[in-house]
C-alpha cells in the first residue's frame, strides 16, 4: 500500500509498505503486521552483533550525510556507566522533504522499535525523539503510540521481558530549520538556543549533556527492524546501482510532477524513471529543466544530468549533486531559475543561525543581490560576485546551511547562467518590483 | 612536573609547545599573532568569528586556530593566500552591516576591526546598493551602552556574563543578520564585574557611559599601574589625557586578575584628578603657616625626630606604597612606635567564574605590605596612642572629624605628609605635600603578598614628593647627600636592610607580573 498514491510496481515497498493503512498505527496492528519481532530477536542477540549486522547491512544515514549507520554506532564508547544516548532526528526541517513524517503518521511503532534496537545496541537507557514542532498530526500519533508500546512492556524498565529498561521521550522542536542538524538539534534538546556546536568533539565523545550520544535520521532506523528480521544479507543485496548504495530509499517526490508523494526506491533506481514514470512525468505540454535530487541544500541538477543517473549517494554524486535526505525538487521548463535560487536563499538567510560570520551575512548578501537581479537592477559583475561570496561561503563555517545557500546558487549560474543574464541585460521582465 | 610537548612549524617557525595548546596560543609563543575576534584566553572558544582560519597542511579545510589543536609535525600556514583570502572575506562580510563612523566611535584607535581591516581588508566594499541595517542604541546598564549597528556579533559579552560572571543575562536574540545581543527582559547590566564587558567588546558596540566621547584613544597616555581600590591588586592601566586621568581598564596578569577589573575598581579613579592640593611645604610660624622650600621642611623634620624623645605614632593611609610606609617606619626606628593602617572596608563582589578573583572586602591596595613592615590595623588603638605621643606622623590617612579633634589636643608634635587639605592640619607642626599613587612610583602587595609595582600616571602637583623621597631625605640627614634614594627603585632596595622579607629583593625581580613574598624564609631567602 502506497500513499497518496497507490504503490507503484516498480517501487520496492519495505518501510512505505502500510503507508495509508491506519491499521498499522496501534500496537496490536503493527505485531498483526510482524513488528516487534525485530526488537524480540535483537535483545536475545549480545549488543556488537546488532551493530555488526547493522554494519554488515550497508546501512547509510538516510537524513542527508550518507554515513554508514553501524559505524557511527560502533563510535560510541564502551559501556562505563555513563549514561548513553540515542537521538532520533525527526525534525525533517530540510525543504522538499517528507518522508519522515509518512513514516510516523503511519508506522509510528516502525519507529519506535527501531529507536528501541538501536538504543540496545549502543547502550542507552534513554531515546529522546527531537519531533519538528510543525508536526501537529505525526507528534499525536507518536504520543500515542510511545504511550502504547509503554502499556504493552515493548518500552520502559523490561522491555519485551528482556529486564533491559529503554525510555523514550518526545521532545518537539520549535521550528527552526538549523535544529535539523545534529548538534544544534543537541543543544535545542538541552533547552539552549539551538546553535550547532564545534565538532569535535563528535556526539559520540560528548553529545546530549555531554554524553555520548548516537544521532539517527527517523528513516534509518525505521529501517533498522527489516535488517535484523530479514538480515543483513537481504539488505545488502537491495542494489541497482553502486553497490556502496544498498536498500531501500524513500525519495520525496514534489514539484512540477502529475503526481507528487514519497516513492520508496532500491537505490540506484534511474531517476529518470522516478520522475517521469512513479511520479506521474511533467504536466502536459512540459519538459524537465531542473531536478534538485536532496532537499534544497544539494547542487541542481540539468535534465541532462538527470537522463542517466541513478539515484543512489555515488552516482548522484558523481553528476555533481548529492542524494541528501531524497527530498526531490523538480522543476519543468515553465520554471523562472533565478527565481527559484532567490527563495532558496532568502529561506537560508532567514534560517542562518547567526553564528558564523560568512554565513550570518553571506547569506543575507546573496540574498540581496539576487533580490536585485530579479528586480532588473543586477550588473554585469553581480554574478562573479555571488560565485566568490558562495567561494567563501563553502566549507569555512561551523555547519553546512553556509554551503548549503551556495550550492544552488553555483550550480544555477553554471547551468541557467543566460536566465541570470537575461535579467541583467534586461531582456527579460523584472520579476520583483524594486528593492 | 613534565609535560609531553610537541612541535609543530608555524609561518615557518618551529616552536615546542605543550600537548593541547591551541593553534592561536602556539602561534602566539611563535611571536606570530592570528587575528582573531571571538576568541579570548579568558572565556570558552566558540569558534564563531571564523577569522582565525588558517591553512593546515594535510587539511582540506581551512582550521580555526582558536580550538584546534596542535599536533606533533604539523605545519600551519597563517599567511597563506587561502588563509589570507579568507580572512579579507570576513571582514567584507564584517562591514556589510557596520556603520563607518569611527569619526565618532569611542573605540576609533583600539578598534580591532579597524585595525584588521587596515592591515588587510578590501580597499573598498563591493556591497554598495543598499542601507546598511540601523538598530538605536541601547541602554543596557548604569555604565552601559549597546551600540547594536556596530556589533559584529563575536559574543565575547555573552560569554562573559555567561560563564565568567555567571550571570547570564545577555544573549543572541534574532537569527541570520537580524541578530543582535540581548538583554534579559527587566533586567540590567548591574553586574559588579559588567563593565569588563566593553573592554572585551572588540568593537565600538559596548560602551562606558563614564568614558563616552571623553578622549581619543590616540590621544591617552597609558601607564602600567595596580588597582589601588583593594587587596586584591588588580593590573591596570592608567589611561591620562593631558594629565588628566579618564579611564581605568584591567590589564592582563593571569595569576592575579586574568583579563578582568570590577567595577568598583573602574570607577575609582575621580580623587586622582583633585585640584584642591597641599602644593608647599608648610611650617608652623606661631599661630600660622608659613610655606617654604624643602631643605628648610626637611631641616625642620629633621629638628623635630631630634629634638623628642618618647613615643611615636604613625597613622598611614592603606594607599601608601611599600616604600612609603616603610622608610617612613625608618624614622622612628628606636622609639616605642604605634603604626596603623588605614583600611576602609566594604561588601566582597566575587567573579565567580575565577575563584582567586574578587572585589575584596579590605578596600585597600597595600594592607598586606603595611602589616609586613610593622603596620597594624588597630586604628582605635593608634588614636588612643596619640595621647602620649612625642610625635605623630600621619602619612596621607583620611581623618574623621573626631580622629582631627583627638590629633588637635594631642601632646606632642604632629607631621602631616598630605596630598589634600582640610581643617586638621592647622595643628601640625609641619606639612608636607606628597604625591598620590598615581603621580608616583611604588610598589603594593596584594593579599597574597605578590609584591607589584606601579608607575607615575600624571604629574605631581606643585612641589608635591613621594612620601619615600621625603623620608629617605630625612633619613640621609642635612645638606646634599647620596645615600638618600633618588629613585623607587633605590627605596625599594632599602627596605631588606630592615625588613628580612625584601632583603636582596630588587625592582628587577619583581618583573611585569610581581613576585610573591616569603615572610617566613630565612633572611637573604627572599628570591
Amino acid at each position: 500500500m502506497g500513499f497518496p498514491h497507490p504503490s507503484h510496481p516498480r517501487e520496492t515497498v519495505v518501510l512505505s509498505k502500510h503507508f495509508g493503512d491506519a491499521g498499522a498505527r496501534s500496537y496490536q496492528g503493527w505485531v498483526e503486521r510482524g513488528g516487534y519481532a525485530g526488537l524480540r530477536q535483537a535483545l536475545g542477540m549480545v549488543p556488537d552483533e546488532v551493530t555488526n549486522a547493522v554494519k554488515e547491512s550497508g546501512l547509510r544515514g538516510r537524513g542527508g550525510a550518507g554515513f554508514p549507520t553501524g559505524l557511527k554506532w560502533s563510535f560510541m564508547p564502551k559501556p562505563s556507566g555513563k549514561p548513553h544516548y540515542l537521538v532520533c532526528n525527526a525534525d525533517e526541517s530540510e525543504p522538499g522533504t517528507f518522508k519522515d513524517r509518512e513514516i510516523m503518521r503511519w508506522t509510528p511503532h516502525a519507529l519506535i522499535e527501531g529507536c528501541a534496537i538501536a538504543s540496545y545496541a549502543i547502550g542507552a537507557h534513554t531515546c529522546y525523539i527531537y519531533i519538528r514542532g510543525e508536526f501537529t498530526e505525526p507528534l499525536r500519533i507518536m504520543e500515542d503510540a510511545v504511550a502504547e508500546a509503554y502499556a504493552n512492556g515493548a518500552l520502559g524498565p523490561n522491555v519485551l521481558s528482556s529486564g533491559k529498561r529503554i525510555d523514550m521521550v518526545l521532545h518537539r522542536g520549535a521550528g527552526a530549520y538549523i535544529c535539523g542538524e545534529e548538534t544544534g538539534l543537541m543543544n535545542s534538546l538541552e533547552g539552549k538556543r539551538g546553535n550547532p556546536r564545534i565538532k569535535p568533539p563528535f556526539p559520540a565523545q560528548a553529545g546530549v549533556f555531554g554524553l555520548p550520544t548516537t544521532v539517527n535520521n527517523v528513516e534509518t532506523l525505521a529501517a533498522v527492524p527489516h535488517i535484523i528480521v530479514r538480515g543483513a544479507a537481504w539488505y545488502k543485496g537491495l542494489v541497482m546501482g553502486s553497490p556502496k548504495s544498498p536498500g531501500t530509499k524513500l525519495i520525496s517526490v514534489c514539484g512540477h510532477v502529475q503526481k507528487p508523494g514519497n516513492y520508496e526506491i532500491t537505490l540506484g533506481f534511474p531517476m529518470k524513471d522516478l520522475v517521469f514514470e512513479l511520479a506521474g512525468g511533467m504536466r502536459p505540454g512540459r519538459t524537465l529543466k531542473a531536478v534538485i535530487p536532496g532537499g534544497s541544500s544539494v547542487p541542481i541538477m540539468s535534465a541532462a544530468e538527470v537522463e542517466n543517473c541513478p539515484t543512489d549517494y555515488e552516482n548522484i554524486q558523481a553528476n555533481g549533486s548529492m542524494l541528501g535526505s531524497g527530498g526531490m525538487i523538480v522543476m519543468d521548463d515553465s520554471t523562472d531559475m533565478v527565481y527559484q535560487i532567490w527563495r532558496l536563499a532568502r529561506f537560508y538567510a532567514h534560517e542562518s543561525c547567526a553564528q558564523c560570520t560568512q554565513c550570518r551575512e553571506g547569506t543575507a548578501w546573496t540574498t540581496k543581490i539576487l533580490e536585485r537581479i530579479l528586480a532588473g537592477k543586477g550588473k554585469e559583475e553581480d554574478l562573479d560576485l555571488l560565485l566568490d561570496l558562495s567561494e567563501q561561503m563553502t566549507g569555512k563555517t561551523i555547519c553546512v546551511l553556509s554551503d548549503s545557500c551556495a550550492a544552488p546558487v553555483v550550480s544555477g549560474i553554471q547551468k541557467f547562467r543566460s536566465e541570470f543574464e537575461a535579467y541583467i541585460s534586461k531582456a527579460r521582465k523584472p520579476a520583483l518590483v524594486a528593492v | 612536573m613534565t609535560q609531553e610537548t610537541v612541535t609543530v612549524t608555524i609561518e615557518g617557525t618551529r616552536i615546542a609547545v605543550p600537548k593541547g595548546t591551541t593553534i592561536i596560543e602556539a602561534a602566539k609563543q611563535a611571536g606570530i599573532v592570528v587575528p582573531h575576534y571571538c576568541y579570548h584566553p579568558s572565556l570558552p572558544s566558540p569558534a564563531v568569528c571564523r577569522m582565525c582560519l588558517v591553512e593546515v597542511e594535510k587539511q582540506p579545510k581551512l582550521m580555526p586556530a582558536c580550538v584546534t589543536t596542535v599536533t606533533d609535525g604539523q605545519v600551519v600556514l597563517v599567511e597563506s593566500p587561502k588563509a589570507k583570502a579568507a580572512r579579507q572575506s570576513v571582514l567584507e562580510f564584517l562591514l556589510i552591516n557596520h556603520p563607518l563612523d569611527c569619526p565618532i566611535c569611542d573605540q576609533a584607535g583600539e578598534c580591532e576591526l579597524q585595525d584588521y581591516v587596515f592591515q588587510e581588508g578590501r580597499s573598498s566594499t563591493r556591497y554598495s546598493e543598499y542601507a546598511k541595517r540601523y538598530s538605536p542604541v541601547e541602554d543596557f546598564g548604569p555604565d552601559i551602552l549597546y551600540v547594536p549597528n556596530r556589533c559584529i556579533l563575536c559574543t565575547r559579552c555573552v560569554r562573559f556574563m555567561e560563564s565568567v560572571a555567571e550571570d547570564p543575562i545577555l544573549n543572541v536574540s534574532e537569527r541570520g543578520d537580524r541578530a543582535y545581543i540581548g538583554i534579559s527582559e527587566d533586567q540590567l547590566l548591574d553586574h559588579p564585574w559588567s563593565g569588563n564587558v566593553v573592554d572585551l567588546c572588540p568593537v565600538g558596540s559596548l560602551l562606558s557611559k563614564d568614558f563616552l566621547h571623553k578622549a581619543r584613544a590616540w590621544d591617552l597616555d597609558k601607564t602600567a599601574s595596580v588597582c589601588p581600590g583593594c587587596t586584591q591588586g588588580c593590573n591596570i592601566t592608567i589611561d591620562t589625557r593631558d594629565d588628566v586621568v579618564v579611564r581605568l581598564r584591567p590589564r592582563p596578569n593571569l595569576e592575579v586578575n586574568r583579563h578582568f577589573m570590577c567595577d568598583h575598581g573602574r570607577m575609582n579613579y575621580r580623587w586622582m584628578n583633585r585640584g584642591d592640593r597641599i602644593e608647599a611645604p608648610l611650617v608652623r610660624d606661631g599661630a600660622r603657616h608659613v610655606a617654604t622650600d624643602w631643605d628648610a621642611a626637611l631641616d625642620r623634620f629633621g629638628e623635630i625626630l631630634r629634638g623628642t624623645r618618647g613615643s611615636a605614632v604613625i597613622l598611614a593611609s592603606g594607599l601608601a606604597s611599600t616604600e612609603s610606609l616603610g622608610l617612613i617606619r625608618r624614622l622612628v626606628e628606636g622609639r616605642d612606635v604605634t603604626a596603623a593602617v588605614q583600611v576602609p572596608v566594604g561588601d566582597e563582589a566575587p567573579l565567580t567564574g575565577i575563584p582567586s578573583l574578587a572585589l575584596r572586602r579590605d578596600r585597600a591596595p597595600n594592607v598586606a605590605g603595611a602589616e609586613l613592615l610593622g603596620y597594624g590595623r588597630d586604628w582605635a588603638g593608634a588614636m588612643a596612642a596619640v595621647a602620649n605621643a612625642a610625635v605623630v606622623i600621619v602619612l596621607d590617612a583620611e581623618l574623621s572629624p573626631d580622629d582631627q579633634a583627638l590629633l588637635a589636643r594631642a601632646p606632642g608634635l604632629l607631621v602631616l605628609l598630605g596630598t589634600v587639605p582640610y581643617e586638621g592640619i592647622r595643628n601640625a607642626t609641619l606639612v608636607l605635600p606628597v604625591t598620590s599613587m598615581a603621580e608616583e612610583n611604588g610598589t603594593y602587595v596584594n593579599r597574597d603578598l605578590r609584591a607589584q609595582r606601579y608607575n607615575q600616571a600624571r604629574s605631581q602637583p606643585g612641589m608635591a614628593r613621594p612620601a619615600w623621597w621625603v623620608a629617605g631625605e630625612v633619613l640621609a640627614g642635612p645638606g646634599p647627600d647620596a645615600d638618600a634614594p633618588a629613585t623607587a627603585a633605590q627605596a625599594f632596595a632599602m627596605l631588606g636592610a630592615t625588613w628580612d622579607v625584601f632583603t636582596g629583593l630588587t625592582y628587577a625581580d619583581l618583573g611585569f607580573t610581581g613576585h610573591v613574598l616569603k615572610p617566613n624564609a630565612p633572611a637573604g631567602a627572599a628570591r
